[in-house]
């Protein structure tokens, strides 16, 4: 048993909700969303099945999705399991988000109409340094991850190559887009419930 | 077999549009002959057995049964709140920002049914989240393109926007959660596969 007033929910705790908040009044209206918006963090950061993809994995890619998202509040708290489980990992993804930020989303349209709607941006690799502290497996991921996060409308069989050639399996591969997508569905709601706790009347 | 990426021959369709564009995936669905009852209580409804996105997804079920349930309570719990035409209008400006054609498609035409003002929903997939409409779309389109913006750039004056359009505290968060959960689907659905033309040609 917990003595901590900390929320086990992990939304309501990177927006600093408490029980009786008036976000925490409206997420009650909609206690399916808010209880497997849980149970999808709990699946893919503590799943009953470890699945093709490890815990520092796991942490890694989605601390870093949350550093190039510029959100600090997910990008410490994932940051904070990353540590416990793989130290080294860590600084390795720390060391490396300076050279990645930028802004989203950007990217090419199949040819056509839209096409005077692209927007270039950087296409970012791994260095070797990262590279060599991480391993090409976690590498290939966090570029995949740099791909979906500023440039989704760029994905293409090639880079899921990419992650094949590295290792990855498909249900990994499935298992992978699957996190980096929910953290950027997580910090956009912790985002904007606390954008609105903020502006209350 | 697994970790075969799939290469698909098609003419890419290049344009937004309320047509029923399909989606092929680039790696391997499950067969529908392998799905066990685990799988089939991951899919939460049994015809998504039929789709090859749901089939591709369901390798993973844990995330796919709780991602389904969080998307059905956002989208289709309708106590109170957003109207369900503009919860689709949040996933449509979403995908619009993101350059889904595929999930712009189905949340424009679910938009356009519950709204009944398909030339508003097709202003916003020609024009984009820029095109004119009126001020509560407005205020419900540039809330869901500053949440799909990275970094983020939603801040209290959408929310000011929102309040001045006539949402209540309730209808705002429905707007967040429509958005982000938009912010999930387009990365699946831009990044495990590709649509398709629609099969009538299209409109």
């Amino acid at each position: 048993m917990t003595i901590s007033s900390e929320p086990a929910d992990v939304i309501d705790r990177l927006v600093g909700v408490r029980a009786g908040d008036p976000i925490d009044v409206l997420r009650a209206e909609r206690p399916a969303a808010k209880a497997n918006a849980q149970a999808s963090y709990e699946a893919l950061f503590a799943p009953a099945q470890p699945g093709d993809i490890s815990p520092a994995e796991r942490f890694a890619v989605a601390a870093w999705v949350a550093y190039l998202s510029q959100a600090p509040a997910v990008a410490d708290f994932y940051r904070g399991h990353l540590t416990a489980v793989a130290p080294a990992i860590a600084a390795a993804v720390d060391a490396a988000v300076a050279g990645a930020v930028t802004s989203g989303p950007y990217g090419t349209y199949p040819a056509g109409p839209l096409s005077a709607e692209d927007v270039q941006g950087p296409h970012w690799q791994p260095d070797a340094d990262l590279r060599a502290a991480v391993g090409d497996r976690l590498a290939r991921a966090l570029a995949h991850a740099h791909l979906l996060t500023y440039r989704p409308r760029d994905a293409s069989p090639g880079a899921l190559q990419d992650l094949v050639d590295a290792g990855w399996s498909t249900t990994g591969i499935v298992t992978l887009s699957q996190l980096i997508a929910f953290v950027h569905f997580q910090l956009r709601v912790v985002a904007g419930l606390t954008v609105l706790a903020g502006a209350r009347r | 077999m697994t970790g075969t990426v799939q290469r698909p021959e098609i003419e890419r369709p290049n344009a937004f549009t309320q047509a029923h564009l399909g989606w092929t995936p680039w790696l391997e669905p499950l067969p529908e002959e392998e799905l066990t009852e685990a799988h089939y209580a991951a899919l939460v409804e049994r015809s998504r057995a039929q789709s090859p996105y749901f089939r591709l997804l369901v390798r993973d079920p844990e995330i796919l049964a709780a991602r389904t349930r969080t998307d059905n309570d956002i989208f289709y719990n309708t106590h109170a709140g957003l109207p369900r035409a503009e919860r689709e209008l949040s996933a449509t400006a979403a995908s619009r920002t993101n350059g889904c054609l595929f999930c712009a498609s189905v949340h424009a035409r679910f938009a356009a049914h519950h709204s009944h003002r398909p030339d508003d929903v097709q202003r916003l997939l020609d024009e984009g989240i820029d095109g004119e409409q009126d001020p509560r779309w407005t205020a419900i389109i540039a809330a869901s393109a500053a949440l799909t913006a990275t970094p983020g750039t939603f801040g209290p004056e959408h929310v000011a926007a929102l309040r001045e359009a006539g949402l209540d505290d309730l209808s705002i968060a429905d707007v967040v959660h429509g958005a982000a959960f938009f912010n999930w689907a387009n990365r699946l659905m831009l990044s495990l596969g590709e649509p398709t033309p629609p099969a009538d040609g299209g409109r």
